[in-house]
Order: C-alpha cells, then sequence, then structure tokens
C-alpha cells in the first residue's frame, strides 16, 4: 500500500499560504480560519492549541464517496477537554452503501435527517480556527474535506495537520532500526490508530466513530510528545 | 446520552462509586472528564499543588505517597484519587506518580462538588469525615431485618397470668381455657423490684416465674405430686426475662445461650407477652435454633459428629440471610458450647458425678463469642480448690480426655498449641489459676504474654461458673494497674501487621511487594483484636467480646474521640469477609480457611478492606504510643 511507504517531502510554507489564502478568502468563517491559524512554527508544542479531527467516509476514494460524519475534540498536551468536543452527523452527498453502513454503526435513518456539511462548516471552521488540526493519517481528511468544501463554497480548504500515523512511520517504518527489520523480513510493525495506541499503554477504543476516533488521535499525540519528545519541541517537528 | 461518549461512561459505570451513580449523573461526569496521558515514571502532581480535578485511572497504574516519602497506596484501572485535596482545601495532600503508562480521566470540581451533593453514596465514598466502611457497615445493618426489628412486633397476645398461690390444676385449667402453653406466675408480695409493676387497677404485682407444659410431666406428674400444689412450690427459681425494645436477634441469642423456648418479654417492668421459639422461627427460618436442641438430644459422640455438617449448612444461610459478624460469631460460639456442654454431661453420665465441683473454661474465639466455621478447641478445667490429684486427676483425665476428642469428632480440631484441658497444666484449682495469672501480669515473658493473649478471652461453658467469673475479676483488676505488662501486650499486638491493601490480582505488602492471597485473620481480625484486648485490659473491662469490649473501652479516655466507631466498622468488616468467603469455600465445596485470594475480592470490597487495613494500621501505631514501656524494671 503506497501510504505506508511514504517519505518525507519537503514541508510547504504554510505561514506564507495562509496569509495568502486569509486575503483572498471570499467568505468570513474560511477568512477568520486562514488568518488566525497561522500559529508560529517555532511555538512549542506543549503550548500549542490543538484539535484532534476524525471523519469518517463512505469509502476511500474522493470521487467517488463522501463525508458521513465529522468529530472534533479541542485539546492541549496538558488536557483533553471533552465538555468542548463537536460530532456532526452530515448528509453525504452520493448515497451510503450497505457495507459502510456496517462499519460506522450509521443508519439510513440517521442519515436521511442529517444536514448537508454546508449547514455545519461555518461551526466546525469556528471551532478549529485558531487550533493547530490533528489527524491520523492526513490523507483523508484532508482530501475529502478539501473537496467539499470546493464542491459547496468553490474555495480549497488546505492547512497545516499534524498526522499520529505519521509519527509513528518515523519511528517504525522510516528509522534505521525499521529498515533492518524489513531486511531481515519481519514485518513491519502496525502503524493503524489501534495498534499504535497499544503500543503507548492506551486503552483500546471501539473504533470507528469519528469523535472516537478524534479523542483517541489526541490521546495518541499525549503519548508520543510524552515519549519521543518534549514539550518544548517546536510545532514544526510535528508537521507532515 | 451522546453514543460517542458511551466509551468512558460504561467503563467508569463498572467501577465504584460510579457504578451505584443514576444514569443521569453519571451521563452528565462522562461528559465533562478532562484527559491526559502521563507516561511511566512522570508525577502527576505533588506535594502542595493545587488540585482541580478528581482523578480516575483509565488504564495503567499510579503510586500515592504520604508527605514524608513512603508509600501510601497503589491504583490500578477503575481506581480514583485526589479527593482528599479537594474536600480540604484544594491542595494536594497525597503526591501521585504514574508507575506505568497511564491514562487519567479528569473530573472537575464542580461536576465533584455536584456528585457529593447529590449522590449520599459517591460522598460517602469519597469523604474522609463519613469513611466508607462506616456507610457499607450501616448499610449492611439496615439490610438486616433480625437486627432492627424489635421483639415487641413479633407479641400476638397479652400474657396468660396466674397468682402463685393457685393450684397446678387451676393453672392447667387456665392454660387450657386459653389454649397456650405457658403462663405467667405473679404473686402480690414484693419480689424482685426490676420485675414489680402495677396493673390498670393500682394494684402491686410482681413476676415470679414462668410455668410451661413441660413442667406439668416433669415437676408435677414425674414427681407424683397433687393436682392441689401450688405453682409457687413447682416454680423454677430461674426466671430469664427480655425487654420489648431489644432486637429480635437479641431474643433469638437469649434462647439459645440458656436452652429455653419461652422467654417473657417486659416492657420496662410489665410483662406484656410471652416469646415462643416458634415465633422467632415464624419469623425469620433459623437453623441455628434447630441445631442446638437438636445438640441436647444426641445421645452418643458418634450422633453429635454427624451434626457437624448442619454446622456448616446453618452457617452458610445466617451468611445469606444477612446476618452480621456478631450475629455469626456468638450463634456459632452458641453451637460450639452446646457441642461441649452435651459432651460435658454425656461423659458425667458414664463417669458418674466429678468428685469435686469443677468449672469447664473455653478460651479464646468461643469465650468472646466470636467463633468462625474455622476454629481449634482452646479450652481448660478450672477445680473446686479441695482438688487432690492423687485422688482426683483421674477423673478429670478422662473427662476431659472425651470432650477434646468428642471437639475433634465433631469438627473442633485439637489445639496445636496443646491449650487443652487434657494438658494437666490446664486442669488446675481454682487458686492455682489465679497465681498463673497473676504471675503473668506481674513478671511477664514471651511465653507468658502468648498464653495472656490466649487466656485472657475466658468464659465459664458448664460447671461452677463462678470460678471463672472469679478469674476474670482478678485479670480485669490488676491487668489495668500494671503499666509493664500493658506495654508488653501492647508490643505483642504489634507483630502481626495488616497488608497495604491490593493492586490487581496481588495483596500488596507495605514494603511494595506483591503476594498472591492474604490470611484474613492472621492479617485482619486477629491483630484487630488483640489491639482491643489491650485496651479492655488497661480499662479493666470484664467484657469478653470485642466489640462489647470497644463500648467499655469507648467509656474511657484511653482512644482518641471517634476512633473507638472506626475500629468497630474496620473490624466488622474484615470479620464479615472472612465470613463470606468461609460460606463461598462451603458452597463451592471446598474446604473453608482463612485466605482469600484478590482475584476474588469485587471492586468495592477491596476498597473497603483497604480502608479497614489502614484503619487497624493506625490502630497499631497508636497502641505502641499509648502504653510505652515504663523507664524502669
Amino acid at each position: 500500500m503506497s501510504f505506508y511507504s511514504h517519505t518525507r517531502k519537503k514541508q510547504p510554507n504554510w505561514s506564507d499560504y495562509l496569509a495568502q489564502r486569509a486575503n483572498a478568502a471570499k467568505g468570513p468563517c474560511l477568512e477568520r480560519f486562514f488568518a488566525q491559524s497561522a500559529l508560529p512554527l517555532d511555538m512549542p508544542i506543549g503550548e500549542a492549541p490543538l484539535v484532534a479531527l476524525d471523519m469518517e467516509t463512505t469509502g476511500l476514494d474522493v470521487n467517488r464517496h463522501a463525508i458521513v460524519s465529522v468529530g472534533l475534540v479541542p485539546f492541549s498536551l496538558r488536557r483533553i477537554s471533552l465538555a468542548q468536543r463537536r460530532y456532526w452527523v452530515v448528509r453525504p452527498s452520493r448515497t451510503l452503501s450497505e457495507e459502510s453502513i456496517k462499519f460506522h454503526r450509521i443508519t439510513h435513518s440517521k442519515i436521511a435527517e442529517a444536514p448537508d456539511l454546508d449547514t455545519i462548516l461555518d461551526e466546525m471552521l469556528a471551532t478549529m480556527t485558531g487550533r493547530l488540526a490533528v489527524v491520523h493519517y492526513r490523507h483523508i481528511e484532508r482530501p475529502f474535506l478539501d473537496s467539499a468544501v470546493k464542491a459547496r463554497r468553490g474555495e480549497s480548504l488546505l492547512f497545516p495537520v499534524i498526522d499520529t500515523m505519521s509519527l509513528e512511520a518515523r519511528r517504525h517504518r522510516q528509522s534505521m532500526w525499521a529498515r533492518f527489520r524489513r531486511w531481515i523480513g519481519r514485518p513491519p510493525a502496525s502503524i493503524r490508530l489501534h495498534d499504535s495506541r497499544a503500543r503507548y499503554g492506551l486503552p483500546a477504543y471501539q473504533g470507528h466513530h469519528a469523535l472516537i476516533d478524534a479523542l483517541a488521535t489526541a490521546e495518541l499525540l499525549q503519548a508520543q510528545v510524552a515519549r519521543h519528545y518534549s514539550l518544548d519541541t517546536p510545532v514544526s517537528d510535528f508537521l507532515s | 446520552m451522546d453514543v460517542e461518549l458511551l466509551e468512558i461512561r460504561e467503563h467508569m459505570g463498572r467501577f465504584a462509586p460510579f457504578d451505584a451513580l443514576p444514569d443521569e449523573l453519571l451521563d452528565e461526569v462522562a461528559s465533562q472528564v478532562e484527559i491526559a496521558y502521563f507516561q511511566a515514571g512522570t508525577d502527576i502532581h505533588h506535594y502542595g499543588e493545587d488540585i482541580n480535578d478528581l482523578h480516575y485511572i483509565r488504564s495503567g497504574a499510579v503510586e500515592i505517597f504520604r508527605r514524608n516519602g513512603t508509600l501510601y497506596n497503589r491504583l490500578s484501572e477503575g481506581d480514583v484519587f485526589g479527593q482528599f485535596g479537594l474536600l480540604r482545601n484544594q491542595r494536594v495532600s497525597f503526591p501521585a506518580k504514574a508507575i506505568e503508562d497511564t491514562l487519567i480521566y479528569f473530573i472537575p470540581y464542580p461536576v465533584f462538588t455536584r456528585l457529593c451533593e447529590e449522590d449520599d453514596n459517591f460522598a460517602d465514598f469519597v469523604e474522609l469525615e463519613r469513611p466508607r466502611l462506616e456507610a457499607t457497615v450501616e448499610q449492611h445493618h439496615k439490610n438486616n431485618d433480625m437486627m432492627i426489628t424489635r421483639v415487641r412486633k413479633l407479641i400476638t397476645r397479652r400474657p396468660v397470668m396466674i397468682e402463685a398461690s393457685a393450684s397446678v390444676q387451676q393453672a392447667a385449667q387456665r392454660m387450657s381455657e386459653e389454649n397456650v402453653s405457658s403462663v405467667l406466675v405473679f404473686s402480690a408480695s414484693a419480689g424482685v423490684p426490676q420485675r414489680t409493676f402495677i396493673d390498670d387497677d393500682g394494684q402491686q404485682w410482681s413476676l415470679v416465674g414462668i410455668l410451661t407444659d413441660p413442667d406439668f410431666r416433669t415437676r408435677v406428674l414425674a414427681e407424683g405430686l397433687s393436682a392441689d400444689v401450688s405453682v409457687s412450690e413447682i416454680l423454677s427459681e430461674r426466671l430469664i426475662t427480655v425487654q420489648s425494645d431489644e432486637s429480635v436477634h437479641e431474643a433469638m441469642l437469649c434462647m439459645l445461650r440458656n436452652n429455653i423456648h419461652h422467654l417473657p418479654v417486659l416492657h420496662r417492668r410489665r410483662p406484656v407477652g410471652v416469646l415462643h421459639l416458634s415465633d422467632i422461627i415464624r419469623y425469620e427460618t433459623h437453623s441455628s435454633l434447630y441445631l442446638v436442641s437438636n445438640i441436647f438430644n444426641q445421645a452418643n459422640v458418634k450422633g453429635l459428629a454427624k451434626l457437624s455438617a448442619n454446622v456448616r449448612e446453618a452457617f452458610v444461610r445466617m451468611v445469606k440471610e444477612g446476618a452480621n459478624s456478631q450475629m455469626v460469631g456468638s450463634a456459632m460460639a452458641t453451637i460450639g458450647r452446646s457441642f461441649t456442654r452435651r459432651l460435658l454431661e454425656l461423659a458425667e453420665e458414664e463417669l458418674g458425678p466429678p468428685p469435686v465441683p469443677y468449672c469447664f473454661m473455653a478460651l479464646g474465639s468461643m469465650a468472646r463469642n466470636e467463633q468462625s466455621l474455622v476454629t481449634d478447641q482452646d479450652n481448660a478445667l478450672v477445680l473446686d480448690d479441695r482438688f487432690d490429684p492423687e485422688q482426683h486427676d483421674a477423673y478429670f483425665a478422662e473427662l476431659a480426655k472425651r470432650v477434646s476428642d468428642g471437639l475433634d469428632a465433631c469438627g473442633y480440631s485439637y489445639c496445636k498449641g496443646d491449650i487443652m484441658a487434657t494438658n494437666s497444666r490446664w486442669r488446675q484449682p481454682l487458686a492455682v489459676w489465679k497465681r498463673y495469672f497473676s504471675e503473668w501480669i506481674d513478671d511477664p515473658s514471651p511465653e507468658r504474654l502468648l498464653h495472656s493473649s490466649i487466656f485472657f478471652d475466658l468464659d465459664g461453658v458448664y460447671g461452677e461458673e463462678s470460678y471463672v467469673e472469679h478469674l476474670q475479676d482478678l485479670v480485669a483488676e490488676k491487668a489495668s494497674q500494671s503499666p509493664l505488662f500493658l506495654a508488653a501486650m501492647a508490643r505483642n499486638a504489634l507483630s502481626r501487621t495488616p497488608p497495604l491493601g491490593f493492586f490487581r490480582t496481588f495483596v500488596m505488602e507495605k514494603d511494595g511487594k506483591h503476594n498472591n492471597s492474604i490470611n484474613l485473620k492472621r492479617r485482619g481480625t486477629a491483630p484487630m483484636i488483640d489491639l482491643i484486648r489491650v485496651h479492655a485490659l488497661a480499662c479493666g473491662s470484664r467484657a469478653q467480646n470485642s466489640f462489647e469490649r470497644l463500648d467499655d473501652i469507648a467509656k474511657t479516655q484511653l482512644l482518641p474521640k471517634g476512633n473507638d466507631d472506626r475500629i468497630r466498622y474496620a473490624l466488622e468488616f474484615i470479620a464479615m469477609v472472612r465470613i463470606r468467603h468461609q460460606a463461598l469455600d462451603v458452597e463451592q465445596e471446598n474446604t473453608p480457611d482463612n485466605n482469600i485470594e484478590p482475584e476474588n475480592v469485587s471492586n468495592t470490597e477491596r476498597h473497603n478492606l483497604k480502608e479497614a487495613f489502614h484503619v487497624l494500621s493506625n490502630a497499631q501505631k497508636f497502641l505502641g504510643f499509648r502504653y510505652p514501656m515504663p523507664r524502669q524494671r
């Protein structure tokens, strides 16, 4: 699978990008989001306001599948605050397959009552504004969100994220030790959310719920920083 | 409820005190939780820091320390900490450190206070002022009808009464008319003040006895007396009564102890009814009653030995019916005494009457009325001072042997320390016993201290019980005047200590080591009983039962205020866990013992046991301080 052998690309210049987008933004929400999301790259991670983001989709292909639910958990490395959690079920523009219903435990009737992503987008952006997003495997959240926003607002939505899966990959896929293991034919360590959490002694949660996965991702980042970094490590070291 | 919070809510709902929260409160807690991860080896908080949340361990393990750095507790999944700091001044009282990678759920202070206000059970659990142990034991009492139901509730009719001057025939006729099996006898002459009362017409009467159906057979017909003889002539001198506000349980014990079936009930001094054994049985089927009467019906040791299975059944049934440790302990002791008495009766039938009077003396748990299912025999013989070994000892040696062998056959195994009347050292006239006891108190040595801790729980079982009362008086008077003896006993009482608590499937010792099981007698009830005995000796209490001793101690200044209650609840709780586990052993057809394995201890039980151990530990520390060694010997 291609994303497992992902290598670190050169980081885009996020501050310039965000500043430019803030100037060009058409809607006030997006403008505010871009204007306030540019955290100084040398800010210590321990001081950074963060928000864990997870989405459930009807499938993996951004061209054929759509978003069904979004979970947001604002947090810092000191505390994860459940009281500030946000969770929405949204009606996908494309139909929901039977398999994905079983997978996400979201039923047809619930989806039928749900609003379109457009109606919750402003609230969602407001919750994320001023916070650095944290996801586990950015190649779902980022393209799906970007494409959904483009379709509704005619603007692209790209922003910097911390990807906890990439942080795991750095340890377990790209280190000398990992290469050595691969060379002697040992199977690579799993960097899926559940397996990564287990390595840090974090409890097993019921997966495939956007809010629980967002919470699980927030806890994982706390654990990763506690074990491999420090609260003083600059934010730039974490961006993918 | 938001489905997304089920993960958190369901986890908390499995652990005390959250398991008892109403759903809406639990939802509220789950939705307000904050979360943080602590890597193994990191400090969670330091002494004196601000604390604004109750800490709940979602996964991992945490050690809690005292201010002086010693280990206070080790906690794991589902445990809470930080409540002491929250309740005091919102400063950390006990520093905490993660010893494994740990995920903590924080319950913010406003939610914590709301829980304390709205849920008594939660408040009981976290509040220092009212330890949860106390609440648990009280709850247990509340749930038990027999403990709180008053005797008067079982009285269905006014007593049938007759004057002592009436003839026995008149009495029998009266009983037939009224269709009763007993009649209360009173006289117009002044009698015992406690039983003198004034009736509705202003006439003064005095209750002098009770006449029951079998009395007509044994005291009239069998003796060849005429129907005209007056009631007063055949009346037994012994009259046992109960007050109407006593508990049904107390009345039941009174019948058991005295082996009687009719019990006159008084309201202050006035008789208000007669309680019959069947009234209690109807009220609460209780096999220990049948068992005792069955014991006295056995004609030989073989018959008695067969009853030991019934003893186990009676034990399990009492536990299931929710009896507390005092009820179980005294019922079991009563059964044990009944076996002993019956064995003595049988031995006397064969050996003939004793050459000099004697008293058969129970020691240890039987004397304290705190017997359990796992017990050996501790007994001794106090003989009349006219005892001459040459002439009389053969008789008493044989008597002792028969009782001891009989008890062993009935499931009361021989005493490993040879504290039995079969040992000639413990088969002595009263004067020798007095000398023994005086020497032990005046000049304590390790062996004598050991003896003191066994022999100073003593009670007469059969025979001239006044001998044992003399000895009880001697101990009560002499020990309290002997600081050296008290100090030595206190030191001795500290030899067995409780563990710190539990950690997962282990028993945790104070040095942090783990064990797979714990002997609740050796590490819990026995050291508690030992320390209560020291205080009881110091205040000259004549009580033998630990709870009655605590009543006496509470009247003095020996313990700081409130400590006697704390000790009472802790002892009750540990004793009850031990009893429940023995009942479980019997039900699962295992040999009951004093060990419990942590995996068989429920979560709430763990919390309470830990607290009880803590009370014991503190009480032991205080004991050493209260009875210091005198400077000069």
